[in-house]
């Protein structure tokens, strides 16, 4: 894991070689996080993946941060076979515009994923070759997975309740 | 040495045996034909008969959804046998399988295809719902589930998450139960089918 | 479904998303302008090869798949929105059910998670009883893999041995918790109880067992002519497409690269037993095949090791902010009482914090994310689960092999849908 030291020496190197990008660090149990502008996603994790050997990406996730703002947050899980290392990469976009470039094109593994994320949270994905839904029915209304959406659920009649509710199942 | 048999009881299983032999044979004849003929058929009516065959030879409809799907290929394994009952030969096609074991829950995305594979099976059918998910949401009471019954009828429930392999055989043989003691098992009822029954004139309507 | 027709109804131009003329002029313009008609081909949700319910829409030409899509969410249940609804403890339940063939994984991925938040340290004999039900569980999942892969296959008695042992382990498992699955053993901070008496012994019956059965398992089929036919050489895939692709497990080992979490980063004392990581060289269905039949062995060399080593000490943490404590302590001590009450109705609280807690799940890197934000319900917990991205490996490997190749491929990717779908 890149210590704290490394994490910021990271940070360092990014905000040279990426003005403007990197806009916080975090480093939490023995874990490294940096937060980093929406737009300049593509080009961080490009920079990772070349300059400091991040060359897998594990995960692409979404996180609602609500009621913080801003708050749709996606988080970018990097690894580095070689040393072992993992780092976290975290953008936070707002309700009103949840554009975030894609990162399709140069890691074939966020497909899926950003998928999920659109279909959960409603983060549009610019550039991804195919936004569609991938867990809800495709025309389902709503992003289930922010904290506002209800929880949902119904209650439970069975078949042989048909008499005192019949035609439940006609 | 004389050979000596020892004496032979009438209506003993041995007597029934030799009689069986002889009839086979064609050596029994006049009244003893007619006392043996008697004696060793079960009599029936069709329905009963066509039941108790039913209930003896379902074949389910491979329909493994979840984690209820692994308890049932459980059933199919050698521990608890369900081929003991005849029903181990899981179709893939519903339209020659009669029994849909939903086994596992039912997502709103799949809630039309399972609907679709029910209305595709043939009468008479019937449908067992493993499981706490697709009885009744289960562990998850949210925006993603269905219960089964909301959308085709169910005959038999079966509680668990996951069921042990011995618990789906006791609502499967429930269920046989079901078939085979109850000519009308209920499905005229469910599709408003009554007088679809095939009346014979002057017998007796079957069933009732 | 149609084939090429002139009629689109609305159902086939919402499913349009391959788009099939670029793909049709392409392979037209191979065969010298001969024209060429794709089919596409829905193997859909319910199907008895599909290993859950999975919906493909093949295009095929003649009988060769020319591209590949997979359709999925057919058994999503919003398992993580039900997460955040949850107290912690009870969280577990829930998230086992996610990827339904490996259970411990899941509620391992998530209590580690939950015990680096907030900071707690899992005694030491707890950790070995975890690697033992972890192993265990993989070497059930295996088999359970196996013997629905050979089914495919039409192998149809390796079916009946697999599940033979399965029952052998499931009944390890009803034994140290009480459930054959879901066993909801794994709690934050250890795990729920000690194992019984008797466990040890059973134990070792079953792990004397285990490596002949599954010698008679690779004798059964790894020089099987029909066998090698179908897997030997089909739908190789390069080390470097699967990891462009997120692929990890014994897919990736299977091409060559020897990355596993229980050696690269150990956690719950993995770095205390001794075992080899299996790794294929071509990265064809072959290779798959045979590095899951070799770890079941290493998993068996692991359970021997751990519970030889076996520690004396608590089975779960004591710290009692975390773990309930023993029932006798609830009629001797006050504190026992209100902690017992405070862990029951709300649950413990956790720091604030995000963390993502990777561990080697049968089919990959499971890892599982969790926000908390200082209240006692996770704010966020995320699966990032195996099957989900290998499935994306899918169309690489089946473009330009027969359907029955993509059959095969389906069985040796081995996908959990309940993990998929989540």
């Amino acid at each position: 894991m890149p210590d704290q030291v490394g994490l910021e020496l990271i940070a360092g190197q990014l905000a040279s070689s990426n003005p403007g990008a990197v806009t916080g660090t975090t480093f939490f149990r023995g874990r490294g996080t940096l937060e980093i502008e929406p737009g300049s996603v593509r080009g961080v994790l490009a920079a990772l993946r070349e300059q400091h050997g991040f060359r897998a990406l594990m995960s692409v996730h979404g996180v609602d941060y609500y009621p913080e703002e801003p708050r749709l947050g996606v988080h970018y899980e990097m690894l580095d076979m070689q040393r072992v290392d993992r780092i976290t990469v975290k953008l936070r976009v707002t309700l009103a515009e949840p554009e975030v470039d894609s990162v399709t094109p140069d890691w074939p593994t966020a497909n899926h994923q950003e998928r999920e994320v659109y279909d959960m949270f409603g983060v549009r994905f610019a550039g991804h070759p195919d936004l569609r839904r991938i867990l809800m029915p495709e025309d389902y209304e709503g992003h289930p997975q922010r904290r506002d959406f209800p929880i949902g659920g119904e209650p439970v009649l069975f078949t042989h309740n048909d008499a005192t509710s019949p035609g439940w199942t006609r | 040495m004389a050979l000596t048999r020892e004496p032979i009881e009438p209506g003993s299983l041995r007597a029934r045996q030799l009689l069986a032999r002889d009839l086979l044979r064609g050596d029994l004849e006049g009244l003893d034909l007619e006392r043996h003929v008697q004696q060793s058929i079960i009599t029936t009516t069709l329905d009963k008969a066509v039941n108790w065959a039913r209930g003896n030879s379902m074949f389910p409809a491979t329909f493994g959804l979840a984690c209820c799907a692994i308890e049932m290929m459980s059933i199919v394994a050698s521990r608890v046998d369900v081929a003991r009952f005849g029903w181990e030969a899981f179709r893939a096609s519903p339209r020659q399988a009669d029994l849909l074991i939903i086994s596992g829950r039912v997502s709103i995305k799949m809630a039309p295809v399972v609907r679709r594979i029910y209305d595709q099976m043939l009468e008479p059918k019937w449908a067992i719902a493993m499981g706490a998910c697709s009885s009744s949401m289960g562990v998850f009471n949210n925006y993603a589930i269905v219960p089964a019954d909301k959308f085709m009828p169910v005959d038999v429930h079966v509680p668990g998450c996951p069921p042990r392999p011995e618990a789906l055989m006791h609502g499967i043989l429930r269920l046989r139960k079901m078939i085979q003691d109850d000519p009308e098992m209920g499905w005229r009822q469910r599709y408003d089918a009554e007088g679809t029954e095939e009346i014979v004139p002057g017998a007796e309507p079957a069933g009732a | 479904m149609d084939a090429v027709s002139s009629t689109r109804s609305e159902y086939r131009a919402r499913e349009d998303s391959i788009t099939m003329s670029p793909l049709e002029t392409q392979i037209s313009q191979q065969r010298d302008g001969e024209t060429v008609e794709l089919l596409t081909l829905n193997i859909g949700p319910h199907h008895p090869a599909t290993h859950g319910v999975l919906r493909l829409l093949v295009t095929l030409e003649g009988e060769i798949v020319r591209d590949l899509q997979p359709i999925i969410g057919y058994v999503h249940t919003g398992i993580e929105k039900t997460a955040e609804d949850k107290a912690y403890w009870k969280v577990i339940p829930v998230v086992e059910r996610m990827d339904y063939l490996s259970y411990y994984f899941n509620a391992m991925a998530y209590c580690g998670a939950v015990e680096t938040l907030l900071e707690c340290e899992v005694p030491k004999r707890a950790q070995y009883l975890r690697v033992i039900h972890l192993e265990l569980n993989r070497i059930m999942s295996h088999l359970v893999w196996l013997g629905t892969s050979a089914l495919d296959l039409g192998a149809i008695s390796m079916f009946w041995y697999c599940f033979r042992e399965r029952e052998a382990i499931l009944d390890l498992f009803e034994f140290s918790s009480g459930q054959r699955m879901h066993t909801r053993y794994f709690q934050v901070g250890g795990v729920a109880e000690d194992i019984p008496p008797g466990f040890e012994q059973k134990l070792r019956e079953f792990l004397d067992v285990m490596p002949t059965r599954a010698d008679q398992y690779g004798d059964l089929l790894r020089r099987n002519e029909i066998l090698l036919q179908r897997l030997r050489g089909t739908c190789p895939l390069d080390e470097a497409s699967l990891l462009a692709l997120g692929v990890t497990g014994p897919l990736l080992r299977a091409a060559g690269n020897p990355w596993d979490l229980r050696k690269a980063e150990p956690y719950s004392s993995y770095d205390d037993f001794a075992f080899k990581i299996p790794v294929g060289t071509v990265g064809d269905n072959y290779d798959r095949f045979a590095v899951r039949l070799a770890e079941i062995y290493e998993s068996v060399k692991i359970i021997d090791q751990a519970l030889e080593g076996l520690p004396e000490g608590p089975h779960i943490t004591e710290d009692r902010k975390i773990a309930l404590p023993p029932r006798h302590e609830l009629a001797t001590s006050m504190e026992a009482l209100i902690h017992h009450f405070k862990l029951v109705t709300e649950g413990f609280r956790v720091p604030a914090g995000e963390v993502y807690y990777p561990i080697e799940s049968p089919r990959g890197e499971l890892g599982c994310f969790v926000r908390s934000d200082g209240s006692s319900k996770p704010a966020r917990v995320h699966m990032r689960d195996p099957s989900f991205v290998n499935l994306q490996a899918t169309a690489p490997m089946c473009r330009g092999a027969y359907i029955a190749d993509l059959i095969a491929t389906l069985a040796m990717l081995d996908p959990i849908l309940g993990g998929i779908d989540r």
